[in-house]
Order: structure tokens, then sequence, then C-alpha cells
């Protein structure tokens, strides 16, 4: 089965939506209120497209394609209509770009610029809402937000933690945990699925704040430290710094796909804590002094030889780490087994 | 894991025991939540604590602490007894299965009610559920492991797999959720007194062959000794040195004073690490190493997946990376070891470890591979036993119920059980480093349950002496639903209250796993 994109032929599979056949075709469509994983609204009424024989525009992120369909991308008409609704969603709040996080990585701020949207035509709301930033972890900038509910539906749909809804309607209109108190008074458990996929600068990590953004953040890919689920995430680093850690808004490898929980996405900081042990140290006088590498590695070595002369190989013994690499632990036991020849190696697997 | 977390979502039903998986593995539990709610997929959940999945659950077995094998013997009695046993995959996959057959047979469920509390019913539900699956999967963690029949209830999940043909196909299988980052890789790479790499065993000459022949050297035959063996060597004085790499047996391991006494007979303590640590205070020598994010390498996470992990930053000061340090000890001692980096370590790896045979660096550049990885063609395991078992037929191994070694009584009134909570990581040596996951963690505390606590005249937050056999802790009343009457958790991760300087140091005898998840205690106020 085939629809035409832009005069081309597109086969698609059954339930496959329009957005999601030209995506596949190589044809460009902005969106912003839909990502991968999440079931589409069409919303923000950003990626509607022309449908030959279909009276208005049509959302194209939540339109089931259907044989023999027409559909054009790019014509006067979409595009008058798609910079109505991002004028609409910029006068929506307070966009300032100078100091928001998103900046460089935003969808709205991508939006206007491709669309040219200079001045926008309507006025803003007066009101200046306070940024919340009590909690170490998340914070917020209300007057960013552009409703588009994919804070709402990550919450609910990817991590099914079912803390963040919709209140209020038309200018009260507003996202958050129920009865509109903070995240840390809420029943959030901080897994920043939220975060990850909101589109602007509504929702940031606290402590990435004035830290770097897009353009000056390097990102490397890694595997979280904490658990064994092996989450895949970025470390954002500036300066020789961890700054935040981030997923990829879509297509995230296995075996997480961008999901993360609180230790991954939050529990990085440990890295740069003044208590980190920087050099040798041994033990003169019941007090651990400061020594070389040298000094280390020869002491260490000789009380080994010393220990194994007298009393045998069997009278040593290592813990291997469930914590380093596999790397680290395979030279582990081969040094036990191959240099020290014992195989009393173990390690906390069980506890 | 037998199977690949991606494909747990496929399950139509899963058993879920001895995994609080929305605090321990937060993202699997995604996973599961999602299949329930929007795929309508059927949960037994069986845990003695009113956990997060709880919520979630189409059947609740709230057993108590240590009686796992029992509930497991009755659904395969409910199983049998209503024809749900898939007879094909008994008869064509496994054997001996007449033996469990027969010890399940006195297993019904009023007697295992007797037992473990659940109500027959109950447990009849949980089976049909689990039986009529077209593909259930069974997921468990320490709840499962950390008894001194930790082995036997393993293998009664396993039957209970077998039994009904759950096993190497998507959405079924079972499914132990490691705790630790890179569990599985420290086990696979041989970290265990008695296996090699790949798990070759020791004690086999032809086993030890492929690591003799690269190493260049022979290895010793005998099996070494676990943690528990170690601790009672150092203690009587035929272990002399310890090297201790990115552990804390001081916080980690059963009776912590035992513990203490142990490392303080040693001649030489080398502990390794990113902080100075609690066992560090008895340490000789201190070695500073290269955090995850400092260096190159790979963890294997819990579905067999080989990842990266790379150099974001340097490591502090004069750190360097475990394996740096490492080899500069052996070649003091006379190796003569040239790795210049992570990836030529792997590149060893490859060739003495055949399960990561084809696992290469730059094969892993994007997406990690699954072992068994045979070759550089090998495309990865993503589901183990689809056509065989590891052994050819598929063992029944028939279990019976075996009472926790500590039991409550007149002394000792509460079953205390112990884990971890979602904002702290095991003895918190990094977690407690951190800004955001301190913010949210309460202080050291004893969940208990309301009547208990109106019983002792306790209320909220006061502070309690908790004591058993072995010693006491000082802890905060934190009281809610979430532990049945006359049964208490406190999480381990707490060094101002080490709760293992109360917990029973008896052991599994197969796997040498302490019994973290029963123990009689005492509460009272604190003075
Ligand atoms: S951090 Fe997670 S739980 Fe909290 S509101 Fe965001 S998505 Fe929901
Ligand atoms: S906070 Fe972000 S994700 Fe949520 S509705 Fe507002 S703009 Fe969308
Ligand atoms: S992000 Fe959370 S679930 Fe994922 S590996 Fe890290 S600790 Fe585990």
């Amino acid at each position: 089965m085939s629809i035409t994109i832009d005069g081309k032929e597109c086969t698609f599979q059954p339930g496959q939506t329009v957005y999601e056949v030209a995506r596949e075709n190589g044809i460009y469509i902005p969106v912003l209120c839909h990502q991968e994983q999440l079931k589409p609204v069409g919303a923000c009424r950003v990626c509607v497209v022309e449908v030959e024989k279909a009276r208005s525009l049509i959302a194209s992120c939540a339109m089931p394609a259907e044989k023999g369909m027409v559909v054009w991308t790019n014509t006067d008409r979409v595009k008058t209509s798609r910079r109505l609704s991002v004028e609409l969603l910029m006068t929506q709040g307070h966009h300032n770009c100078i100091t928001c996080e998103s900046s460089g990585d935003c969808v709205l701020q991508n939006l206007g610029y491709s669309l040219g949207v200079e001045h926008p035509r309507f006025p803003e709301p007066t009101e200046i809402k306070a940024i919340e930033d009590g909690n170490e972890m998340i914070a917020r900038d209300m007057n960013k937000c552009v409703l588009c509910g994919l804070c709402v539906r990550a919450c609910n749909e990817i991590q099914v933690n079912q803390v963040l809804d919709f209140s209020g309607r038309g200018p009260t209109a507003s996202v958050g945990p129920a009865f509109g108190v903070l995240y840390e008074n809420s029943e959030c458990v901080f897994c920043g699925e939220c975060v990850r996929v909101c589109p602007v600068g509504a929702l940031f990590e606290k402590q990435g704040r004035f830290q770097g953004r897009a353009g000056d953040l390097e990102k490397v890919r890694t595997t979280c430290v904490y658990c064994g689920v092996g989450c895949q995430m970025d470390l954002n680093i500036k300066d020789g710094r961890i700054v935040k850690v981030t997923t990829p808004r879509s297509d995230a490898p296995p075996p997480n796909g961008g999901s993360l929980c609180i230790k991954g996405r939050f529990g990085y900081d440990f890295i740069d804590h003044p208590d980190r042990l920087t050099s040798p140290m041994i033990r003169v006088d019941g007090e651990l002094r400061e020594a070389s590498w040298d000094e280390a590695v020869a002491y260490v070595a000789d009380k080994l030889t010393k220990i194994r002369t007298k009393h045998g190989s069997d009278a040593i013994a290592g813990l291997a780490s469930a914590r380093c690499t596999n790397e680290e632990n395979y030279l582990f036991q081969k040094f036990f087994r191959a240099v020290i020849g014992t195989n009393n190696i173990d390690h906390c697997a069980r506890l | 894991m037998t199977n690949s977390i991606a494909d747990i979502e496929e399950a139509d039903c899963f058993l879920i025991t001895g995994t609080n998986t929305t605090e321990n593995h937060p993202v699997i539990a995604t996973f599961v939540k999602r299949a329930v709610t929007q795929r309508g997929a059927k949960l037994i959940l069986a845990d003695p604590r009113n956990i997060d999945l709880a919520r979630f659950a189409t059947v609740w077995l709230r057993q108590k602490p240590g009686t796992d094998i029992a509930w497991i013997n009755g659904m395969m009695h409910v199983i049998i007894e209503e024809g749900l046993a898939d007879e094909a995959f008994i008869s064509e996959r496994t054997e001996n299965f007449d033996a469990v057959k027969d010890v399940v047979k006195k297993y019904t469920p009023e007697y295992v009610e007797t037992i473990t509390g659940i109500p027959a019913e109950d447990l009849r539900k949980a089976a049909r559920l689990y039986g009529q699956a077209d593909a259930a999967a069974i997921l468990y963690a320490m709840g499962i492991t950390q008894h001194i029949t930790g082995t036997d209830n393993v293998k009664s999940c396993a039957n209970l797999a077998m039994i009904t043909g759950n096993i190497g196909r998507p959405g079924t299988g079972v499914n132990p959720l490691r705790g630790q980052n890179n569990v599985q890789g420290a086990c696979d790479m041989g970290c265990l007194p008695g296996t090699l790499p790949a798990y070759k065993k020791v004690t086999e000459a032809a086993e030890r062959k492929i690591c003799e022949e690269v190493w260049g050297v022979a290895l010793p035959d005998k099996p070494g000794l676990t943690i528990p063996k170690i601790m009672e060597g150092a203690r009587k004085g035929t272990v002399k040195a310890l090297y201790v790499m990115g552990e804390n047996p001081l916080m980690s391991d059963p009776d912590i004073t035992h513990v203490e006494d142990a490392l303080s007979k040693l001649d030489l303590l080398v502990v390794q690490d990113i902080f100075l640590n609690e066992t560090a205070e008895f340490a000789h020598v201190v070695l500073p190493t290269a955090a995850w994010a400092e260096k190159e390498g790979t963890f294997t996470n819990t579905e067999r997946r080989v990842q990266r992990i790379r150099k974001a930053v340097d490591a502090p000061g004069q750190a360097l990376t475990d394996w740096d340090i490492i080899a500069r000890i052996a070649n003091r001692l006379g190796a003569d070891w040239n790795y210049a980096e992570a990836r030529e370590i792997m590149d060893e790896i490859n060739k003495t470890t055949p399960s990561y045979g084809g696992i290469t660096y730059d094969r892993i550049e994007k997406i990690g591979l699954q072992w068994p990885c045979l070759n550089p063609e090998h495309p990865g395991s993503p589901i183990l036993h689809s056509v065989a078992f590891t052994r050819g037929k598929g063992l029944f191994s028939p279990c019976e119920h075996i009472p926790p070694a500590e039991e409550p009584d007149a002394t000792y009134p509460f079953i205390l059980t112990t884990g971890r909570i979602l904002y702290q990581y095991h003895t918190a040596t990094m977690s407690r480093r951190s800004r955001g996951l301190t913010s949210r963690t309460p202080e050291v505390f004893v969940e208990m349950n309301p009547a208990d606590a109106q019983r002792l005249d306790i209320s909220q937050g006061e502070k309690l002496k908790i004591s058993s056999r072995r010693g006491s802790i000082e802890v905060f009343a934190e009281v809610n639903d979430r532990c049945d009457e006359g049964v208490v958790f406190i999480p381990f991760h707490f060094s101002e209250a080490a709760v293992n300087r109360i917990t029973n140091p008896v052991f599994d005898p197969v796997a040498n796993i302490p019994e973290y998840k029963v123990c009689a205690v005492n509460i009272e106020k604190a003075a």
C-alpha cells in the first residue's frame, strides 16, 4: 500500500501515521507535541499537512495513512497555518532565550527560526511566574511551558509514575503534580523522564543551570554506574566536569530506550566530591600517610612476597568488584591466579 | 537473565518475587508497569512487603519471609492438579519431573497457607494465571537468594518455569535481576573462587587449559575461599593478606563486628577505591582509583549485554585506573604485562573467555552485544535455552520447605528483613555523596506496621533500638503499612546504623549467600 507525499510515492504499513511515513521516506515535517514512544495527540498543530480532498488541514502525527492519500507538506496554506501556530505558542508565555538552558536544543526556537518569526503578532501575558528550583534535581520555568503535554504523557505512559497531569482550562491551564504542589512535595520519584521529553526550556536539570548548553557541551555515551539494568546515558561535559546527564529524545539504544531513574540521571555528582582519594597512602604509626605510587606499589609487592614465602599463596585473598569493569575484574583474577597462585578470589555478588 | 529486558514486555503474565523492582531496578519496572497498564498483562506479586508494585498486581501473595519454597511448590501442586502443566515440554525438554511431582503432592494450597500465611484461594488464582498464560516471565532478585535456602528457592523458580514450558521463548524465562552495575561481568570474568573466566572450573585440567595457554603458567587447581571463609580465615590467622578492589565488606557483609575482628588481624589489607570507605579504616595501604566516568572499559548488564563505558573526565590527583594499578603490582612481582589500554585486555578476554569470543569494542560501539557471542560473526544471544538447556535436558530438582535459621521467639519477637531504597545504592559510598540523592534520603529508619507501633506505644519518627543476638543499632521509626504485623524492614545503606551488625551470619550451603532476608529482632525505645 502506498500514499503520495510531495509527489513522492511512499509505501506504508497499516497503522502508520502520515508523519511516520514521511519521516521514513526522508521528508521532513516539524513536530512539537509529538515524540516516538508516546501516543500522538495532535495538539500543537505544528505538523499540519494538506491532504487532497480533505477540507481542513490535518495533524500528520495523529493521522493514519490511508491507501491512495495525496499529501502536501509545504504548501502556502500549510506554511501560513504552521506559522500562526508557532506565533501562538511563542506568545503563550515568555521565551527568554538568553538565559534559557534549552537554547540551541529547543524545538520552539528552531521552529521560530526556520519560519522566520521575528516578532509574533500577539502580545505576551503580563504575568511572570517565579522559577521553581527548590529541589536539587529538577527545576521548572513555567513561563516557557507550551502545554504540549509531553511531560504528562511521559510520566504516565513511559514511566507509569502517574504523577503529572493537566489542570485548569484556557488561560489558567497548566501541567504539574496533582493539586499544584511542587515536585518535591508530590509522589514524584525524580526519574527525570519529563525533563527528557520537554521540547522547550520549561523543565531542566537544576545542577546544570548556567553550566553550559548545546554547543558548549560535549556528550559522552556511557553506561550507568548504579544498578544492573545498564542504562545507556550521555554525560554532558564542559571544562572537564560533568554538568548533567541526558538521554536522547529519539533513537535511544537498548536496554533503556532513553529512560533512566533518579540514580542514573541525578546521582553522578559523587564524582567530584571533595572526599575523593587523590594519593596513595601507607599506614605509618597507625596513621595513613600520603606516598608515591612507586612506594605504594613496592610496599604491597614486598609484603605479598613475604607473606607468600612464609605462609604460601593461599594465605592471600582478593575481593574483586561488581563496580569495576570487565577488563579490571579479568586482570584482578588473572593476578591472583597466574601471579600469586591462588583461587582465593570472590566479590559481593551475593550481597 | 535467560531473556532480554526488551522481551519481558511481551509477557502476558509476570511472576515477580523478591524484587522491589520500582526501587532497585526502576527502568525494568517501567517495562512491567507498561505491560500491565497498557497491554493488560497479569502481574502476580509475591512479596512480604506492600511495595509499590502491589498497586499494579492482579494478585498479591504476601508470604511470611523465608517460606518461598512452600508457595512455589503450592503453585506447582495446583498446576498439576488442574492439568495446566505443559506435558509436551516436560517430556521433550526435561528430566526428573516425577520427583518434583511427588514432593509437591503434599503442598496443597491449604497446607501452604499454614506455612506461608497466603490464603489458599489466592494461591490457586496465582497458579491459574501463571499456568494459563501463553508467555509468563519470572523476575526475582535478592529476596529469593538471600536465604539459607537461596539455591533451592532459585531451583524452585526454575521448576515452576519448566513445568509450564515458560522458558526459551520471548516473554518467558527465569530472570534474576542483578543488583549492581557489573556483578554479572565480575562473575563472567572469573572473580569467583571456583571458576575461571566463562565459568570454567578450576578443578578440571581441561577447563584450565585455555587460560594456562594464553597466560603461559600452570594454574592452581584447588577451589579458593568465598568471602565468609576468607573472613573466617583472617580471624583464625590462615589468611594473612587481603586485597580489596572497589568493595566495602565492612558494610556489606553479615555480622560486621566479626568482620572488624577479621580485618584487624590481617598482616596486609590493601584497599583500592575512590573514597575512604569503612573498610579502609583497617587498611595498611590505600590506593586511589579512577571512577567510572574517568576510564574506558565495559560492564555487563543483567541481560548479559556487554556495554561500553567511556572516559569523559580526568581522574583527580594521582588516581589511576584499577587495571593500571593491578598491572603495576603484577609487574613488580615479576609478571611481564604490557597492556597499553583497556581495549587490549578485551582482546585477551576474547581469547580466554569463549562466551565473550566475538565481543569487540568495534562491534559494541553503538549497541552492546549479549553473550554467548562466540565469534566475530555471532549475533549474540538475546534468549537462552531456546532449543536446549546448557546441560541438554532441563533438570527438575525437588525442594522441600525449610524454615529460616532464626525464627521469632519471646526475646526477639520480630522478623527483620533488609534491602535497599530507591534513593540510595548498596553501601552508599557513592550515593550518599550525591546532592540530589541525599536530599531525598530519609534518616536511617525501620519500617513497621501501625498495629505493632501502637502495641509498643511507638510514634512516627521516634528513635528505636533494634537488637538481635549479634548486637544492636539505633534507627528512627517509619510507621506505615508496607510491612505486615510482626515484620520490620531496615535498608542497609547507612553506616551510622549498619544493619549488618545485627543480621544473621548463616549461609546457603551451596551458594554461600547470607540470610539477609530473615532474622529475629527485638524493638524497644532508644534510651
Ligand atoms: S521526574 Fe518522573 S515521576 Fe517525577 S514528574 Fe517527571 S516523569 Fe513524573
Ligand atoms: S513542561 Fe514542557 S513538556 Fe510539559 S507541557 Fe510544558 S512544554 Fe510540554
Ligand atoms: S538509571 Fe537507574 S535503572 Fe538505569 S541502570 Fe542506572 S540505576 Fe539502574
